[in-house]
């Protein structure tokens, strides 16, 4: 592949504490994401696979090592456009949802486009588009912490995709949900990626999950220590 | 996040705990109600005060009187050339004029030489005995020595005209009915019989136009009569005979109200020097509305307590709320909020709270005071006619609410910069 890839980060390290206390996170990582593709970073809990994603999704700052996102060093960016590139480019769906209990499904969908300074009229325009593509229409008004588990997700994968990102990342998206509703989560994200050609980054340690995914990078203390590909897209 | 949104999210998330945010508001509440309450009787009174005050004089002249002897230097020694009788007899309406010696002519003439001065007017006392109207029932009657200079508070008709050759009276509220008039609208512009007694014991009337209704006053009684009427009536009171010097408790001097307050300090210096005590208007409110300042700031403290104690209870709310949406925080820092917004959010939620609080207390206070001034006026304050005890200004209103509002906004950035430095991933993670 010779397009520049979305996100490269090289020789990440990042280490919390300090003195006898001092926990490595991540030791010298390299990770290039290309554009379109899916990614899983698979590992253990506490292997350090969530601080590389965080760290990708420009939410957290390495110790050392550089973070180019679409080739450009993002590091360096002052913190207004690196919240800008999070706004705009990055959709976040979370093991434990993170909805605003209490506000509809349509606020909540479309917080990022509040965020972003959208009028509250183009809003409710996108808002519902997406909320109908993901067969939630009819759930627009309801409260956020009505919904089932699923619903749920559903609604969260709406409010990472309202603003039109260029990635997803996907912490443990199907963590709380059972298999079947899991499944649908899962599908309805593979779509996105190759319906929309969104990249997807999913942090799991549910091997069936990472399987479909294009790429898997696996991380334990801190090191990725392999890599495979799906064998169609491995040729 | 446009700043509409920034309001309608931090109004939205104020309703989100009801609980919380009306007991904050509850503290609130009785902080605005007290301040206004307290703000608008302070007004109230100063307002009742500098009506009565201004029916004492106008505010381009001081009202003169000897300076009172000062006890701790012992008796003043007799001097013919300076010293005048002292009656001690001499009715004043003035307070603090009552109990010094009289003015003589020279006096007034030392006065009118004072640089500034552009004229000096004794006051006459004239002792009238009764007012009847054509023939009607006839009731005591007394001028007040100063009305030729005082703005008299008006229920109906116009002030007194100074140079007018007519006899002008202006007549207090109460005599409307007994004189027979139907009401004082009815009375102003009709004739009234004055009865007076001369030295030698002769009765004559003089009829005087009513040129105007006041209200009962506090502090000035009597009616007001104009230059003209005070001089015929005196004229008559004589009855030509000469009287000796003539003395005079008070007298009134003109000067140029349009100079400098400096100005009019250094000429009541200058009269002081001469041995005269000058008191301006102002002189005479300053004193009063002192005592009532002093009183309202009293009770003012303790409604700024009370809100001090709210805004205690504001930052205690807040930060509640702060360490309760940590998530969400961190969610919408995550999506890119920066820190300056999440600041401005809490904040704005801080100054609605104070907003609802003040709001709802301001008008509670309103509508009970003016509820609570229709019964004090009916009943225990009906002896001070045109007293407002509550006087609701506008300015004060939006003074307290805004006031109330700042306390609120202040108490709102600790955990405002708390929600505001919240890292992102440290919030998501949070249980």
């Amino acid at each position: 592949m010779t397009s520049t890839p979305i996100i490269d980060a090289r020789n990440i390290s990042k280490a919390y504490g300090s003195g006898t206390g001092r926990f490595e996170a991540l030791r010298d990582v390299s990770l290039r994401v290309d554009q379109g593709e899916s990614v899983a970073i698979v590992g253990k809990s506490g292997s350090g696979k969530s601080t590389l994603m965080h760290i990708i999704a420009l939410l957290d700052v390495p110790d050392t090592g550089t973070v180019f996102f679409a080739g450009q060093d993002a590091l360096s960016l002052p913190a207004k456009q690196i919240s800008e590139v999070r706004n705009k480019e990055f959709g976040f769906v979370f093991q434990q949802f993170f909805l605003t209990p209490g506000a509809s499904v349509l606020d909540n969908v479309t917080l990022p486009l509040k965020i972003a300074g959208v009028s509250s009229k183009l809003r409710k325009e996108r808002g519902l588009a997406v909320l109908k593509q993901f067969e939630l229409a009819d759930k627009a008004s309801n409260r956020a912490t009505d919904l089932s588990g699923g619903q749920k997700q559903r609604v969260v994968i709406s409010r990472a995709v309202v603003n039109k990102p260029s990635v997803i990342f996907a912490d443990e998206p199907t963590g709380n949900l059972d298999s079947a509703t899991g499944k649908v989560v899962e599908d309805t994200l593979f779509d996105l990626n190759q319906d929309l050609g969104i990249t997807l980054v999913i942090v799991t340690h549910d091997e069936d999950l990472a399987a479909r995914c294009d790429r898997q990078v696996f991380v334990h203390d801190g090191v990725i220590v392999s890599e495979s590909r799906k064998p169609e897209h491995a040729a | 996040m446009k700043a509409t949104d920034l309001i309608g999210s931090a109004v939205r998330n104020t309703f989100r705990s009801k609980l919380r945010t009306t007991l904050t508001v509850l503290a609130l509440f009785i902080g605005a109600f007290t301040l206004t309450l307290t703000t608008a009787a302070g007004a109230g009174v100063t307002d009742y005060v500098t009506k009565q005050v201004a029916s004492l004089g106008t505010d381009d002249v001081f009202i003169i009187s000897r300076t009172a002897p000062t006890s701790t230097d012992g008796p003043v020694p007799y001097d013919p050339a300076t010293s005048s009788a002292s009656s001690g007899a001499e009715g004043t309406s003035l307070p603090g004029a009552g109990g010094s010696d009289p003015l003589t002519d020279a006096d007034l003439a030392e006065l009118a030489g004072i640089d500034g001065i552009l004229s000096v007017d004794p006051v006459q006392g004239i002792a009238i005995d009764f007012i009847e109207l054509d023939g009607g029932p006839q009731y005591e009657f007394s001028i007040n020595p100063t009305s030729s200079i005082t703005q008299a508070d008006l229920l109906a008709g116009k002030q007194l005209t100074q140079d007018s050759s007519t006899n002008e009276i202006v007549i207090p509220s109460n005599y409307v009915e007994s004189l027979g008039f139907a009401d004082v609208e009815d009375a102003v512009g009709s004739t009234v019989q004055l009865g007076l007694t001369d030295l030698l014991g002769e009765h004559h009337t003089v009829d005087a136009v009513v040129v105007g209704v006041s209200q009962d006053s506090l502090l000035a009684a009597g009616a007001g009569a104009n230059p003209a009427l005070v001089a015929e009536a005196a004229d008559l009171q004589s009855a030509r005979i000469d009287t000796g010097p003539a003395r005079y408790p008070l007298a009134v001097a003109y000067f140029d109200p349009s100079q400098s307050v400096a100005g009019i300090d250094a000429l009541q210096a200058e009269i002081s020097d001469a041995g005269f005590s000058a008191q301006t208007v102002q002189d005479q409110l300053g004193v009063i509305k002192t005592v009532i300042d002093g009183i309202v700031g009293v009770l003012n403290a303790f409604a700024i307590v009370a809100l001090i104690a709210a805004a205690f209870g504001i930052v205690n709310t807040l930060l509640m709320s702060v360490q309760e949406r940590t998530r969400e925080i961190g969610l919408m820092k995550a999506m890119g909020m920066r820190g300056g917004k999440v600041f401005s959010l809490f904040s704005l939620e801080a100054a609605f709270i104070g907003f609802l609080g003040s709001a709802i207390g301001v008008i509670t206070a309103v509508a009970i005071g003016t509820a609570l001034n229709s019964i004090l006026s009916a009943g225990p304050l009906s002896a001070l006619p045109g007293l407002e005890i509550l006087l609701f200004e506008p300015s004060a209103i939006i003074g307290v609410i805004t006031l109330i509002m700042a306390i609120a906004f202040v108490s709102g950035t600790l955990p405002a910069s708390r929600a505001a430095r919240k890292n992102p991933i440290d919030s998501l993670r949070y249980e």
